[in-house]
């Protein structure tokens, strides 16, 4: 199936998989037990082009939209969802530049990315600041023609790696979530340092450490739209992201489904290859039926969003928790089609189902995704009457 | 700095079939890649233009769908290249081929530098990019590990068996490079746009004023006579006993095969 993908798209598919096949697939299991970054997949995502996939061509990108973003990174995941998500997390940390960086902002800062130079990341969470934002405590006070940032970002993809980072803090306590505004911060800024790398259960090719300001001064030129419009930059960035993090999970997904498939056609139980019991079969087609409804929902909705609609929050959760939902499922069902070599490391599923959990979790809990569907529905037959 | 580097496009799988009738590779339906040890050349011509300025050619003898290689190239970052095909050049040897190349490389005119891969991993001789350069009179140097360039002058890293070797000498010369010179770029999305709509220019026999005795199969002074796979050798002998008594044993079966 093309899935309608015009002949770019195709290209930047090809591309991907070419880099997943040859770059992260003899990496990953390494980098899944070291921790470490795998910097020479970003750097040939950047030789690619994909580093530079929905930056505008002026600014030395490709011009791509979110269908695009999500093509790369759901091949880059079917290998490696860890790979995949320290590129993906670079496209999450430009998009608040992207959406409300002004002309000189961009000029500065997206060339680097577009070329694969820098990596971007993105600061919200804090330690007590998760599915509710409102309970940031970073602060951004202002001093004459700066802002003194101080406070603690927590669980930050990308973090120490990437050069560039948009940071949520707040400008006015007082005003809750209207009091916060977005700023474009660099690392190696004075106050501006990292703090541990977390030791995760998946995804462990990617950087996920702390960003910490202690009176870290940054000029007002680096504030991202207006003060106070923190909020809306980090909402609308999320809204236009999580359809990459379903994308991710579509990818994993499908990397376990193709390991399962293969596996049932070489293991032999009972006389015979695994894949000819009915039990199986019916699994197998239930994870594939799975991660085709999945991804159709992830086109749909990034197609959504680069028609240029305004109301893509609905469609954006809903892809985001059905494919999370699925990939949980699919991994662990292919950890089971294994059986007892599933659960080894000699094989690619066990990494897979770990991989997978955090895609239920991160951009949103997908309780938090649900809140968002429930009360759009309700919202729009409201609006109805 | 101007650079022509010489590509195949080779099938993408070691499980080549024979033709019984001609003794020569079965192409048809198998997927078709630029030769590998030729994405090491490449990549090797673009990091010297890209350190040095100047210009890349690609350029390749094959059927027309060899553009397809060539568009490759494009995708990789190249700066331009010529296809040269022609019916006549149909079964041509190495030494058909290094010809129709070196003449190809003439009417390009000027250039420092041809770099080629070390073989093709098909036809596995390495006998084109040698025999381009005794074609063109210019230097060589084979397996190639490391290039540098100062001054006009080439300093080259041979990669021998069980040594290196480092040669200087002058430009215009002609490398073949192995696998362990570079790691090949991807090719990139923009190079992808470019290779889709360019144009391959394409020459034929008379564009590259080629003496129609020295070109494809009539040209060919090779012949193949037969292929096949050497039958295992059979498993060796080993002697037991002391010293003395093996020597005995020893000389006893040369003597028997009147080797002694």
């Amino acid at each position: 199936m093309d899935y309608g993908f015009t002949e770019e798209q195709k290209m930047i598919k090809e591309l991907a998989k070419k880099i997943a096949m040859e770059k992260a697939l003899p990496l990953r299991a390494e980098l899944d037990e070291s921790g470490h970054f795998p910097w020479e997949v970003v750097k040939a995502c950047a030789e690619a082009n994909l580093t530079g996939i929905g930056i505008e061509e002026k600014f030395g990108g490709i011009g791509g939209g979110t269908l695009e973003y999500c093509i790369a990174t759901e091949e880059l995941s079917t290998i490696c969802g860890g790979i995949a998500l320290s590129y993906a997390a670079t496209g999450l940390g430009t998009m608040p530049i992207i959406l409300f960086g002004n002309e000189e902002q961009k000029q500065k800062y997206l060339p680097p990315i577009a070329k694969g130079e820098k990596l971007a990341a993105f600061g919200l969470t804090e330690a007590n600041a998760g599915s509710d934002a409102g309970g940031m405590q970073t602060t951004a006070k202002k001093d004459g023609d700066y802002y003194i940032l101080n406070g603690t970002k927590q669980w930050i993809t990308n973090g120490g790696e990437a050069e560039t980072y948009s940071v949520i803090a707040l400008t006015d306590k007082a005003k809750g979530a209207r009091g916060a505004s977005a700023f474009i911060l660099e690392k190696d800024m004075p106050g501006f340092t990292f703090g541990k790398k977390e030791n995760k259960m998946g995804i462990r090719a990617s950087a996920t450490r702390e960003l910490v300001f202690q009176d870290c001064k940054v000029h007002k030129s680096q504030l991202l739209g207006k003060e106070g419009l923190g909020f809306i930059v980090a909402m609308k960035t999320l809204d236009r992201t999580r359809p990459g993090i379903a994308a991710q999970a579509v990818g994993i997904a499908q990397g376990a489904l193709n390991e399962a498939v293969k596996y049932t056609r070489q293991r032999e139980q009972f006389g015979t290859k695994i894949s000819t019991f009915q039990a199986i079969q019916h699994m197998l087609a239930d994870m594939a039926t799975q991660v085709e409804a999945a991804r159709a929902l992830v086109y749909l909705a990034a197609r959504e969003i680069d028609s240029g609609s305004t109301e893509t929050s609905k469609i954006s959760a809903m892809c985001k928790l059905f494919a999370s939902d699925t990939c949980m499922k699919v991994t662990t069902d292919a950890v089971q089609i294994f059986g007892g070599y599933g659960y080894m490391k000699e094989y690619p599923v066990e990494k897979m189902m770990r991989d997978a959990k955090i895609t239920q979790i991160y951009e949103g809990t997908n309780q938090i995704q649900r809140n968002v569907i429930a009360l759009e529905i309700i919202k729009e037959m409201a609006a109805k009457k | 700095m101007n650079i022509i580097v010489c590509i195949k496009q080779v099938p993408g799988t070691t499980q080549v079939k024979i033709n019984p009738e001609t003794n020569t590779l079965i192409r048809e339906g198998v997927e078709a890649i630029i030769n590998p040890f030729d994405e090491n050349a490449i990549e090797a011509a673009l990091q010297l233009r890209d350190k040095h300025g100047g210009k890349v050619t690609v350029i390749t003898m094959g059927p027309p769908q060899a553009a397809n290689a060539l568009k490759d190239a494009i995708a990789l970052g190249v700066d331009d290249v010529v296809l040269v095909s022609d019916r006549a050049f149909a079964g041509a040897d190495t030494w058909a081929t290094s010809y129709t190349l070196a003449s190809t490389i003439r009417k390009i005119g000027q250039f420092d530098l041809i770099i080629c891969g070390k073989q093709a991993i098909d036809g596995d001789t390495a006998q084109v990019g040698p025999g381009v350069a005794e074609f063109l009179g210019i230097p060589q140097v084979t397996f190639a590990v490391g290039i540098e360039v100062n001054n006009g002058m080439l300093k080259v890293n041979r990669l021998l068996e069980e040594t290196n070797e480092i040669i200087e000498l002058k430009m215009p010369a002609m490398l073949t490079v192995v696998k362990q010179i570079n790691t090949p770029r991807m090719p990139s999305f923009k190079g992808k746009i470019k290779a889709k709509s360019a144009i391959i220019t394409q020459w034929n026999a008379k564009d590259i004023n080629a003496e129609e005795n020295k070109i494809g199969l009539k040209g060919s002074p090779t012949s193949v006579v037969r292929i096949f796979t050497p039958p295992p050798k059979g498993g060796g002998e080993l002697l037991h006993g002391s010293a003395d008594e093996m020597i005995d044993t020893l000389v006893k079966k040369l003597r028997d095969r009147k080797v002694c």
